[in-house]
């Protein structure tokens, strides 16, 4: 009898547990009524897609100008977890996203979400591009309905359990999928604010540029200190205004670099960065402006010794 | 006295078949470092116009893109030995694996840059505007080179 109680006890809890885990896991997405009546320019989409970096992750390894656009995928990308290879997203509607919608996409941007109701590996920086606009994913949609279809095929990505089990990533999206922006808006000026836009949404420099946790959360009290590679091999940049970090660039040297790819002793970007420069090149002077003015307001960090 | 023979042979070896070469190879390293910043300094003359933190003068700028020229017609060939990429000699060299394998990809990419710097000796020294048009070109070649065969930032 007592024993029989207990059991009905424990299996309840563990009922109730399941539950709780199934709706704290539930993926997000838009209320269709938020997508109503936007509808993107190809044009000013140029603009999102350069300054949101698709190409950089998506085009194939090796690709250099106009092949930067065939977002066939299949670059890889060794972390702590296993690794993940960028998925086409090309116009092919069997390996590509030729055949989804808007919604599709923007709960993609947005919440990490697949059409299907999957939740995404945060190697795709949604952690970045939630803070995105919906009228900029709207023209990022349009812009990306221009460019040609790759019909090669995606491959899995290497990831070992308990990683594998994907509904698993809603509880690492609810403690480490940030809501809004790290840099408060308070006491931030007009350009501070869009290049608070650029960096934290569409740039998602701090994808790279902030070290991660042991679950691959990001340290918000390193934010933009530089750290280790994910990939193993060197360090990245500390970019923060702290002498570790550009705090002995000026003005004109952050945004130089950004439209130029040289540094102030005039060396020049290489590896990821260089890509990044190319798509920095792109945006107009005023956004290069804004980007300064807002790393300028972060908090000076030394590396870490 | 055998042993000891050996022991002598092996020291031998070592200092020929390791020392020795390193040796030459950290030369080779030292000599196209010092090629890259003899380009940096003089991209930095033209660069510090370009961005208006120097004022421009024709003549330092056409100086400065004429020893960029009188860099690119080096033969380099003697500074890339095999055996020296960051895989094989880490602390020196930030030279990937790459360039040795996918070779000649980067004499492609060496053509660009020449191509880049020889458009920049003609503009330096026409005026500003012309010097601002042309240096674009050359950091985009730089950058083409470093984002394939050199370790990212360390």
């Amino acid at each position: 009898m007592q024993i029989n109680k207990l059991v009905r006890a424990a299996t309840t809890l563990i009922i109730l547990g399941l539950i709780a885990f199934w709706v704290l896991t539930i993926p997000g997405k838009h209320d269709p009524t938020e997508l109503q009546g936007l509808v993107g320019s190809a044009d000013r989409g140029a603009l999102v897609y350069a300054a949101s970096g698709c190409s950089s992750c998506h085009s194939a390894k090796g690709a250099e100008g106009e092949a930067m656009l065939i977002l066939s995928g299949g670059r890889a990308f060794p972390s702590d977890f296993g690794t993940f290879f960028a998925p086409n997203i090309s116009q092919s509607v069997e390996h590509g996203i030729g055949g989804w919608s808007f919604g599709d996409v923007a709960n993609a941007v947005s919440f990490g979400t697949s059409p299907d109701g999957q939740h995404y590996y945060p190697a795709f920086p949604y952690t970045s591009y939630q803070n995105m606009d919906l009228a900029d994913v709207a023209d990022l949609y349009a812009y990306l309905k221009t460019l040609p279809a790759s019909e090669v095929a995606g491959k899995p990505h290497d990831v070992g359990l308990p990683f594998s089990f994907r509904r698993g990533l809603g509880l690492w999206k609810l403690v480490f999928l940030p809501s809004g922006y790290h840099l408060p808006a308070t006491g931030l000026n007009e350009e501070e604010l869009r290049g608070r836009y650029l960096v934290e949404a569409m740039g998602h420099c701090t994808e790279c540029h902030t070290s991660r946790n042991f679950l691959g959360g990001l340290r918000q009290n390193r934010w933009l200190a530089g750290g280790p590679n994910p990939d193993g091999k060197g360090k990245i940049p500390n970019i923060t205004p702290h002498a570790d970090g550009i705090g002995g660039w000026a003005d004109i040297d952050v945004v130089t670099y950004l439209n130029s790819g040289f540094t102030p002793e005039f060396d020049v970007a290489g590896g990821q960065m260089a890509e990044v420069v190319e798509n920095m090149k792109q945006l107009p002077a005023e956004d290069h402006r804004a980007i300064t003015a807002y790393l300028r307001r972060i908090v000076a960090m030394p590396d870490k010794k | 006295m055998i042993r000891s023979f050996v022991k002598v042979t092996t020291a031998t070896l070592l200092i020929a078949g390791v020392v020795t070469p390193s040796l030459a190879d950290e030369a080779a390293i030292k000599a196209r470092q010092g090629v890259m910043q003899i380009y940096a300094q003089n991209l930095g003359i033209l660069g510090a116009m370009a961005k208006g933190t120097a004022e421009y003068n024709a003549e330092a700028a056409s100086t400065a893109a004429g020893n960029l020229m009188t860099m690119m017609s080096i033969d380099q060939s003697a500074m890339w030995p095999q055996g020296t990429d960051n895989a094989s000699m880490p602390a020196k060299t930030g030279a990937l694996p790459e360039i040795w394998t996918t070779y000649p990809a980067i004499a492609e990419k060496g053509k660009a840059l020449a191509d880049a710097v020889a458009a920049m000796n003609e503009a330096a020294g026409t005026d500003l505007a012309s010097l601002q048009g042309a240096i674009g070109t050359v950091g985009g070649a730089c950058g083409g080179c470093h984002k394939v065969y050199r370790q990212k930032d360390e």
